[in-house]
This record gives C-alpha cells, structure tokens and sequence, in this order.
C-alpha cells in the first residue's frame, strides 16, 4: 500500500523546524520506508529551515506559508490542511506533542472523520497496518490502538523516538500548494511571554532536574537551576511544589503538568506520588536523591542516594562542573 | 448565560488498575471513581461566571455508564442547575469522535452560548474531545486556557491560552468552546447544603436514538492493554555525601552514558 507519511511541522515561530521534528521524520521514514514528507503551516518559513527538513529525510514539505497562519488557529489550519489532504491522500499524518497540536490534530482527526492516538510512544506495521502503543492511567498501563481507515492520526511524545540523523546534501521537493484560506472569528489580541529562565523547555530537554517538597521553600530552587545551567537542563517542579506556590504551574510534572521524557531525569526532594510518575516516567535515566529511604521514588530509579538534597546538590554541581571543564 | 460543562468519570489516580479478562479493558472492581481533575477546573470556572453575572445556567453532561451518575451528582454538589446523562450500551465502547458525536448532539439540543471542558481526561489522556467537538459544531475553540472573561453582553470571551514560552490572548465569539488548564482556578470542595441539594437536581437520561445518533463502526480500536515493561533494578549508592556524589557522576557518564 502506497501513500506518505506527512510530518506536521512544529517551529520555533522564527523560520526554524524544532529538533523534536527530527524524531517525527525518522520514525514516519522507518515506518514507511522513505515515504515521509513534511507539512509546514507557518507564517515565516526559511531557506534554512526548509534544508534542515530535507537533511532529516522528508523527501517533500508541503509549505503552506501565510500570515493568517499565526498565532495557531484551528479555524484557519484544518480547513486548509484538510484540504491537501484531499488532494494528496496521505496514509499517515504525524505530529510532535505540543499545545496547539494537542488541540490541532484531534480536530483535523473529527473533520477527516477518521481516529487519533494521542502521545504514542511506540509504532509498529502488523502487515499493512500500524499499530500505536500509548501510556494510560496515569502511565500505568501501555494501550496499543488500531485505526479503521487511513490516515492515520498520531501525535508522537519527544524525546521517545529515535532522531533521524542528518545527512548533508539530502534534500526535499518543495511544494507550494494553493489552499482556500477561511478568515477568522478569533481575534488574536496580545502574546505575554514568560519570564525566561535560561534554561531549556521542558518537554523539550534531554535532561531535567526537578525539585519537590523536599525543596523546603521557593527560594531554594537557585541550586537546581546553577546545575541546570552547568549540565543544560531544564528544571521542573512536583504537583506538591507547584500547589504550595513555590513554583509556576508550567514547571509542574505529572499528571495535571507536563509529560517528560528526557534522557536523564534528576529528582531532588521528591517523593515519587503516582501523579508525578504519570510525567516522567518514561524517562530513559533516573536519578533520585531524598532523605527518606522509603519514599516510592526509589522504585523505578536506576541510581539513588539516600541524603539530604541540600549537601548532595552543591556536591553534584561541583562534579558536573569539573565533568564539563574537561 | 447558558453553559455546558461536559465531565467524565475516571479511575482515581491512585488506584490500582488491572487488566480485565478481555485484555482491551480494565478490571473495574475495587476501583474509587471520581471526576477527572481538569473537568473540575471547568465546572468551577463555569459557575464563577454565572455567579458574576448574577444569572444563568449551568448543564453538566457526561457519556459514561450507570457508575458516571455519581460523578454527575459531584457537579450538581458543587452547584451546577442540572445533568444530562448520555447512558447507552451501544456508546460503550465509544472512541473519542464517537463521544464528541453524542456531546455535540446534547449541545445541538441545550444550544449553550459556551461549553467548557477539561483538557483532558486522565484515564486515556487523550485530550481530543474538546477539539472534536469544536469541529463539529463548528465553534471557535480555545485549549489549555488559563484565564477566560466573558463580556458584558454575553457575546464574546476573552481567553488566555498557554503556549510554549507564554500565553496567548484571544477574543472569541460566542458559542465557543474551552479546554481548561491547572491554573485557571481552584476548584470549591461542595458544601454539605450543596451535596443534600445535588439529590432534588434533575439528571436526564438520554439513549443515542434520544439524540439521533446512528450507529458506526469506532475509528480508534484498543486492540490490547498491557503491563509496563519492567524497568531493570535500581541501585542505592551507599557511602558518605562526597563518595556516593563522584559515584554517581561516575555511572552517569561510563555506564549509563547519560551526561
């Protein structure tokens, strides 16, 4: 069975692909043995950017470039997007998990009439058919889903699948397709930005440091955030922290945070509730330091200490530190 | 102001949840049930606005079997006007757009000006429905909200939604259709007034013909559930603060080959 795995694009608002579509690209080309392409709904896109998809393996991006792309607005993108589709008939549509494709995909889903597997972890073909494998209740268990037609819809969670390595002089067929573009009923009024810590996002990082009650107050998380600047980490918070005020809710990990699934996972403090598992745990490394010997975090930790966060934490810092200098 | 609030009842986190004997659903016995958390933010943030505005109504709607009555009977606690609930046998196994077929049907029929959701239900983390929901309908939509301010008239809702980097303010025409995120408020626990109250509440029973609803094939079949892969066995560095520390960073780089 023919058809090509389209890869939806997610960017950094500046004509750049980000490197989690390196991940979407390689697993929709392993899947499909070379057939992925990638679809870009964009504002601005750039020479660069467009090279950078083709290096990763799309054989053809499919670039829908408009101002009335931006902000995302799903009134404007799934008419336009169903639309290629129905000319293209593509036999899977790929995304990263990211908040407007969380909320795009699934609508693209209900206005194509066919299903979703939303952060998938795992994809197989059985036959001529995939197979999606996704965690549910609270990660708890692994769910492996069928879809009735095609294409078929999933959003992918970074940071699982394998990055395609980037070939130098492979490069993609651009398309410029014509779609009809719907006006809009939300009026788009003002961005806040946040408060940039320096350090990376979240659910982008390769390695995350998180803090949890054990942290004592809001004022102690500088430590973590000098160790995420010396080894690149983002830092992230326990639902224990995030309600006793002592951080953002957009640090917080777990079941009603974000979903991580980094290289290397460093907690410091915290417990190991099931809420806070359902967000990390996937994670490739874990490392978990806590005073209480019993606290469930231990279980699914590769390497543990047994001590107080605020002597190990200088300590460790001091070791990247040395690590990073050599 | 009419708004609709659509629920669903999911296992409590910390419940144990087993595979049932069909392989594709969970063993339900024993369970504690409750609303998911993200639907409580848009029940709270629903009756907040028919408290500003000193009137209007608030509808909770759920799909779900028998069991989701007590989940509906929670909202009505907390002081939602009234229920709908969607029980049929032949939504049972409904995937995401076959459950957002059936809520855009009771919305068809209530015709709120607004309806808010959770982002997502934390049984299949899916997050689909509220989107599916604004496609059918046909309604400007909004996810992760974290603040949200319906005008004077009743005829727009200002919303800030999260990105990644920052929040993004929008202005909706209304009807529209809302996800809500931790964040935008915290939910009331109900009052002992409200939970003998919640008893004399109506909660409608509605079957899929009730709602014209024909019978189709699901487009998203869970084929099998499965344990967690076993994650192989941690190790406790022993040893004083400095020892377990260099260790430590030691197995990350050789053995690990994590940093």
């Amino acid at each position: 069975m023919a058809g090509a795995f389209w890869c939806l694009v997610e960017d950094d608002r500046q004509g750049l692909p980000k490197k989690v579509m390196s991940e979407v690209i390689g697993e929709a080309s392993r899947l499909s043995n070379g057939q992925a392409e990638a679809v870009w709904i964009t504002d601005k896109a750039s020479e660069e950017g467009l090279k950078q998809l083709g290096e990763w393996g799309a054989t053809k991006v499919w670039l829908l470039e408009n101002a009335a792309f931006a902000p995302y607005r799903g009134e404007v993108w799934v008419p336009a997007v169903a639309e290629l589709v129905a000319k293209e008939s593509p036999r899977a549509i790929f995304g990263p998990v990211t908040s407007r494709q969380r909320e795009f995909i699934p609508r693209l889903a209900a206005k194509l009439g066919v299903g979703l597997a939303a952060d998938s972890v795992a994809f197989a073909m059985e036959g001529d058919k995939l197979v999606a494998t996704r965690p549910v209740y609270a990660g708890k268990l692994l769910s492996k889903v069928a879809w009735a037609k095609t294409p078929w819809i999933a959003t992918l969670r970074p940071n699982v699948f394998r990055p395609a390595d980037a070939q130098a002089g492979r490069s993609a067929q651009i398309e410029r397709p014509s779609v009809t573009i719907p006006p809009a009923t939300m009026k788009f009024a003002e961005r806040r930005e946040e408060v940039s810590t320096g350090l990376p996002e979240l659910t982008e990082a390769e390695t995350v440091i998180s803090g949890g009650r054990g942290m004592k107050g809001p004022e102690n998380y500088v430590i973590l955030e000098e160790m995420g600047r010396v080894i690149g980490a983002a830092v992230g918070a326990s639902r224990a922290a995030v309600d006793a005020g002592w951080r953002p809710h957009r640090f917080q990990i777990g079941q009603t945070g974000r979903t991580i699934s980094p290289k290397l996972y460093l907690g410091f403090g915290v417990s190991g509730a099931i809420q806070h598992l359902a967000g990390m745990r996937t994670s490739k490394v874990i490392v978990a330091v806590n005073k209480d010997p019993e606290a469930p975090i231990f279980k699914i930790a590769d390497y543990g200490i047994v001590a107080d966060l605020f002597e190990v934490v200088p300590a460790l810092t001091s070791e990247f530190k040395k690590l990073m200098e050599k | 102001m009419k708004i609709l609030v659509a629920i669903k009842q999911v296992p409590d986190t910390a419940t144990q949840v087993k595979i049932g004997a069909d392989g594709k659903t969970i063993d339900t016995t024993g369970i504690t049930w409750i609303v998911s958390p993200y639907d409580e933010f848009a029940v709270e943030e629903a009756l907040r606005i028919k408290e500003k505005r000193g009137q209007g109504e608030v509808v909770a709607v759920t799909l779900g079997p028998d069991r989701a009555k007590e989940a509906l009977r929670s909202c009505l606690a907390m002081g939602c006007d009234r229920a709908i609930h969607v029980n049929d046998p032949a939504l049972a196994a409904a995937d995401t757009l076959a459950t957002a077929r059936a809520l855009a049907a009771v919305i068809t029929q209530e015709a709120p000006q607004l309806v808010l959701c959770g982002r997502q239900a934390i049984d299949d983390d899916m997050g689909a429905v509220t989107a599916q929901l604004a496609e059918l309908l046909g309604w400007p939509c909004a996810y992760w909200i974290m603040e949200e301010a319906v005008d004077a008239e009743g005829k727009s809702v200002r919303v800030a939604r999260q990105v990644e980097g920052g929040l993004e303010v929008f202005d909706l025409p209304l009807p529209a259709v809302l996800a809500a995120q931790k964040g935008l408020n915290e939910p009331r626990y109900p009052t002992l007034k409200g939970i003998m109250g919640a008893k004399k509440k109506e909660i409608k029973d509605l079957k899929a013909g009730d709602l014209g609803l024909a019978a189709e094939p699901s487009q998203l079949t869970i084929t099998a559930l499965e344990a967690l892969p076993p994650r192989p066995p941690g190790r406790i560095i022993q040893g004083d603060v400095a020892t377990a520390v260099k260790e430590l960073v030691r197995s990350l780089r050789e053995d690990a080959k994590a940093i």
